[in-house]
């Protein structure tokens, strides 16, 4: 049951890709994206149930169906799902019929890379899907051809990719870690590595742990590792802004967490921890302090996946069922509140002509659905109650007191207060300020495509901040358990 | 662990071609023309290749003899040639501001070998590997590292970065080949053809530099900023 549902996973948009090479008219292209991601989304949902009951193995244990997995393909699932319909709105926007197939080829694609690194139970294997991730993202950040989304690009590509192989040095120190004690040729799997752990040499272990750490953490975006991302997020179109944010931020940060579970195996679960927490928190730091003083608003929403990456990593460095469960639930709410966010910033960068923020004005007087959606998203990401978000947070908070970590906790708690105040007084400008002269012709109307999926992901956000059912909340130690490696 | 217990003349042999592939990181590090990375970059390869072969034949690991093979094929010949097929699309040669003079840059560089060799000495004691050749795999593996981000952070021009990175995956291949010799083959193998993806996507993405931004220089990438 499972595989055949993880085959719909792969298979769909591998399918979507191959058909919009073959058939290279823009109508079908964005038919077929659109068929693939409703197959992936209605697949991982049953596979996310499924998986508790896991793992299962496939192809000879190459890949793997775990608890942690199958939440992050939920997510990626279902930013992808919403980014195909947003996409169909947007990029017929942009004029540019002609190249359309690619871009739906490109982006079936990325979103393969992005499942198949979820699965992947091999760290080598692991690592070259994330460098796919990688390659095919590239050239969807330069999609726009402008000089800004090239520059853009190229830093992306190469910053990411000395980033990641610092991750691949890590990989095979720890391929090394593991040969005292497993022989010269094992394969390298998550749980042949947490297993042999304890009998690893710890300094080793550590200084693998590092390499791989800094090197997925450029991949998620940790400051200070996060340059690139400002950039590939304001600069690729909004679907794309979406997905790198929503869905590839977390299958790095999958890698993190089971390279965590094995560093702490490794009798250096303080110290891994703690770095874990400092780089987390360092996020949030660089996160306050540009979304504070920002003039993008593409940036603006960067920035914030920055700090909500930072947040996440303080969950899973935490740790224990509180941390591992608030984290994991960070990540869905996050994947489902960015997109609602890159959606809107990127409606209104079309209607306005301009990514500034001084120029957007007005907005709630010609967009009121619209803007009050956009509104809701951006209390719902500052954390402000009946949203998902404030729940995730309060429980990250809570595990940070209970496990000793209280220092982290009044960091986060300031520094979410600080953005707070200067993410929401960027959206008071651009809705109530009447200060600065009034655009003279009416900003142009957006498609309907482009504010269904906002309503999409409000909804569950709503839900989920009001409602947490305790079927998820045995998932999330479930999760815990199976991270951790301990019997449940 | 193959690395404990070598005949003296092996051992010799690998730290002999393990210094010399870290020689010419430096001889890199020293010029400023490309057409120099490349043909140093090339060696480096052949060199790497080479010493696949040496530990798959004192280490009875035939499968390495294969990954020779392919070691020289493509590090040491298709991807030379595609990076040379970017050099001809460009219109600089070498590398025209720079931070540090070459002179300088190859003390930097000794330093961070230095720091390379204090910490793989570290790690050596606390395995009981002191004194042997895993402890000079492991520095020129750090070092190299250190190496190519040191060209990735002090050079402007796009073909310094892509080759800068080429020696960061240099120096962990070569590492990888006397530290974790039975790695399973399916990997090595996957990455070299990712190698070479990453470079043919580098070529493309250069071309796009010179079309839409006029330049090739990350001095000259200075619009997004904040």
């Amino acid at each position: 049951m499972a595989g055949a549902l993880l085959l719909i996973v792969m298979i769909a948009p591998a399918a979507a890709a191959a058909g919009c090479v073959l058939v290279r008219v823009p109508r079908v292209a964005e038919g077929l994206n659109l068929i693939a991601s409703l197959a992936v989304c209605a697949a991982a949902i049953p596979l996310t149930i499924l998986s508790a009951r896991g793992p299962y193995y496939y192809l000879s244990e190459y890949i793997i169906i775990d608890i942690a997995g199958a939440w992050v393909i939920l997510c990626t699932a279902i930013v992808y799902l919403l980014a195909s319909i947003y996409s169909i709105g947007y990029m017929r926007l942009l004029g540019e019929d002609e190249k359309l197939w690619g871009f739906y080829a490109l982006f079936a694609g990325f979103a393969l890379t992005i499942l198949l690194s979820a699965v992947m139970n091999n760290a080598g294997l692991y690592w070259i899907a994330i460098e796919l991730t990688t390659l095919v993202s590239t050239f969807l950040v330069g999609f726009e051809r402008a000089a800004e989304s090239i520059e853009a690009a190229w830093k992306y590509i190469i910053i990411i990719s000395a980033g990641i192989s610092l991750a691949l040095l890590g990989t095979v120190l720890f391929y090394w870690c593991g040969s005292f004690v497993l022989g010269q040729t094992y394969d390298m799997t998550w749980e042949a590595l947490r297993d042999a752990a304890p009998k690893m040499n710890p300094a080793l272990a550590l200084l693998s742990f590092f390499l791989v750490l800094v090197g997925y953490g450029t991949k998620v975006g940790l400051a200070p590792m996060h340059t690139w991302l400002p950039d590939a997020h304001s600069e690729s179109p909004a679907p794309i802004s979406a997905m790198l944010s929503g869905a590839l931020l977390n299958t790095a940060m999958l890698g993190i967490v089971r390279y965590l579970a094995i560093a702490n195996a490794a009798q250096n679960e303080i110290l891994a921890r703690k770095t874990l927490v400092a780089f987390g928190v360092l996020s949030l730091i660089v996160g306050a302090l540009f979304i504070v003083r920002q003039n993008g608003i593409k940036r603006l929403m960067a920035y914030s996946s920055v700090e909500h990456m930072g947040i996440v990593a303080l969950g899973f460095g935490i740790g224990g069922p509180l941390g591992i469960a608030g984290a994991l639930y960070h990540m869905l709410n996050h994947s489902l509140n960015k997109s609602l966010m890159f959606f809107g910033a990127g409606n209104a960068m079309r209607s306005y002509g301009s990514k500034e923020i001084r120029k957007i004005r007005y907005l709630w007087a010609y967009f009121p659905m619209q803007g009050a959606l956009w509104l809701a998203g951006a209390v719902a990401i500052t954390g402000a109650p009946p949203f998902g978000l404030f729940l995730s947070e309060l429980v990250i908070l809570r595990a940070g007191f209970e496990r000793g970590y209280d220092w982290a906790v009044y960091a986060m708690a300031v520094l979410l207060i600080v953005i707070f105040i200067g993410f929401l007084n960027h959206f008071r400008a651009m809705y109530f300020d009447t200060a600065g002269a009034a655009p003279e012709d009416r900003p142009a109307q957006i498609s309907r495509w482009c504010v269904v999926p906002m309503w999409l992901a409000l909804v569950p956000l709503v839900v989920f901040g009001v409602w947490w059912p305790s079927a998820m909340w045995d998932h999330f130690a479930a999760a815990a358990h199976t991270l951790t490696g301990a019997a449940p | 662990m193959l690395v404990a217990h070598l005949d003296p003349l092996a051992s010799s042999l690998f730290s002999l071609m393990a210094i010399t592939s870290l020689l010419l990181a430096f001889v890199m590090l020293g010029s400023r023309w490309f057409i120099n990375y490349l043909y140093a970059f090339a060696a480096e390869s052949w060199v790497i290749a080479a010493l696949s072969a040496a530990v798959g034949f004192y280490g009875n690991y035939p499968e390495l003899y294969l990954i020779a093979i392919l070691t020289a094929l493509f590090r040491g010949l298709v991807l030379p040639y595609l990076v040379w097929r970017i050099i001809g699309r460009l219109n600089v040669a070498r590398e025209i501001r720079e931070i540090l003079q070459p002179s300088s840059l190859l003390v930097v560089g000794a330093v961070c070998v230095v720091f390379a060799l204090a910490v793989s000495y570290r790690i050596g004691q606390s395995l009981g590997l002191a004194g042997t050749v895993a402890v000079l795999a492991l520095t020129i593996m750090l070092s190299m590292k250190l190496i190519g981000f040191l060209m990735l952070t002090v050079r402007h021009e796009a073909l310094s970065e892509i080759l800068g990175l080429l020696v960061l995956e240099n120096g962990i291949f070569l590492g990888a080949q006397i530290l974790v010799p039975g790695m399973p083959m399916l990997i090595e193998i996957v990455i070299l053809f990712d190698l070479l993806v990453v470079v043919a996507c580098f070529g493309v993405l250069v071309r796009y530099l010179v079309a839409h931004v006029g330049s090739t220089s990350s001095l000259d990438l200075n619009r997004l900023v904040g």
